[in-house]
């Protein structure tokens, strides 16, 4: 075998994989699609986000928690090894409330994950008065909000670019512009052959996202992904005004402000929308009216990977054995886990307690 | 350092470029302006702090973003000169505009 492990994809959740993968003085090698491909990693929020996540499913929140927690280390390590800033800071984040309706839900979402974690997610229900003192800029509007001290944020693609430099210390080799055509079983391993080349390994990680679906079936794991667009835009830089990032705007290290998102059901298009844009800013001042005579200066769209509970996938296959597929759509906040959890579980050392509750295997019931 | 190619162009704006009265010819962008007078920076940057002069002159790089008439973050090679403009260099990022702060 040339090597221990292939990685196929190389975006946040790829990477994060083969990092920790190499770190375990494994053997990897990285195939990446090519500037054609719906790249997530390039168009995502930056949100360590733990508050409300796993709402409905107890083993999600715990594993959010636990990966939220790992960002701090993480983050440290990164920071070393990339000799460049990320731009990482766990200051808390809000969520903001319009009406009493929104306001009671939210209480319940984060009460829920108060109990799924068992208490290890900490939240504070604040109100408009005490909202204002923290926030002056906040509308009139705005009711109040949800803050949990667990959240964070980071500059994405500073993470992905310290990712691509530790690879590159630790040896990794990596491959772009790679289409897998086939994958075959092959001595107790497995034989990937792409536009490209072949490349052969004991172990396999589908990492490639929407692509999991097609790659999966390769190897006898069902992977089912539902498409969804978010659209964003950033501002012109601006003094400090906001110290926590918030769900829908947040303020970059180097003064912009990203405004976000969309959920959209628009298929394998990750364009912009000037509709859809207008009502993202409205909402945004809506939250914070000086927002009104601010200039965005970009917005584009990117393809979200969901699940159809939303939830990840982490799951090694029955019939392959040493194929693993890896999906979901919180590459950012997961990182840590992927780096360290999770390449442990794949090098077939400790396997996180609840990975078993994210098989897919949970669809078929 | 930069100078008018033709000459017998009358300088008849008058503008407030950072704090002097200067004159400059109609017709020509604020970017420009800012060169014809000499300046050695237009703005600071807001994350090195390092200082910036005009740089493509269309609209595409940035580097010429200043303060014009109290407004942050214009870009001087997209605004022509007006008599009486008002032009500042810009330290940095632009400050949040007040009057938004509304009482609970």
């Amino acid at each position: 075998m040339e090597y221990d492990v292939i990685v196929i994809g190389g975006g946040l959740v790829g990477s994060s994989i083969a990092y920790g993968l190499s770190k375990q003085k494994l053997k990897t090698l990285v195939l990446d699609g090519g500037d054609q491909s719906f790249r997530a990693s390039r168009g995502n929020f930056g949100l360590v986000w733990v508050q409300g996540k796993g709402w409905n499913y107890a083993p999600y929140a715990r594993w959010c928690q636990q990966a939220a927690d790992l960002w701090p280390e993480f983050n440290q390590e990164l920071q070393d090894v990339s000799s460049a800033t990320l731009d990482y800071q766990r200051t808390g984040g809000f969520h903001f409330c319009l009406d009493e309706t929104e306001w009671e839900q939210r209480q319940k979402m984060l009460a829920a994950v108060n109990r799924h974690t068992e208490g290890q997610f900490e939240y504070d229900m604040i109100d408009r008065i005490r909202l204002k003192k923290m926030i002056p800029q906040i509308s009139n509007k705005v009711i109040g909000g949800s803050f949990s001290g667990q959240d964070g944020h980071v500059d994405p693609l500073a993470l992905l670019h310290a990712l691509f430099t530790g690879m590159n210390q630790q040896g990794v080799d990596y491959l772009a512009s790679q289409s897998v055509n086939l994958i075959e079983r092959r001595d107790n391993g497995y034989l990937v052959k792409t536009n490209k080349g072949m490349f052969s390994s004991e172990k396999l990680v589908l990492c490639a996202g929407l692509g999991n679906q097609k790659l999966g079936p390769m190897v006898g794991l069902e992977v089912p992904v539902i498409v969804e667009r978010g659209q964003v835009m950033i501002t012109e830089r601006m003094k400090p005004f906001l110290e926590w990032p918030t769900l829908h705007v947040r303020q970059t290290g180097a003064g912009t402000i990203q405004i976000g998102d969309s959920h959209e059901d628009v298929g394998f298009n990750d364009g912009t929308d000037p509709y859809v844009l207008k009502k993202i800013a409205q909402r945004a001042v809506s939250m914070f009216p000086f927002l009104e005579s601010v200039k965005v200066v970009r917005a584009w769209g990117a393809l979200r990977i969901l699940t159809p509970d939303h939830n990840p996938i982490y799951q090694q296959s029955s019939a392959y054995p040493g194929a693993f597929a890896v999906t979901c759509h919180s590459g950012v906040t997961l990182a840590a886990a992927h780096a360290g959890p999770v390449a442990n579980w794949i090098s077939g050392k400790d396997q996180p307690s609840d990975i078993n509750q994210f098989s897919a295997d949970r669809f078929n019931v | 350092m930069f100078k008018l190619i033709d000459k017998g162009i009358p300088l008849t704006v008058e503008i407030i470029l950072d704090g002097k009265a200067e004159l400059v010819p109609e017709n020509i962008t604020v970017a420009a302006a800012a060169l014809f007078c000499g300046l050695e920076s237009v703005r600071k940057t807001p994350v090195s702090g390092s200082n910036r002069l005009p740089l493509c002159m269309m609209g595409v790089c940035y580097e010429c973003l200043m303060k014009i008439n109290g407004q942050a973050n214009q870009r001087g090679c997209q605004i022509l000169v007006k008599p009486g403009m008002v032009i500042e260099r810009q330290s940095g990022a632009a400050e949040l505009e007040s009057g938004y702060e509304t009482e609970v």
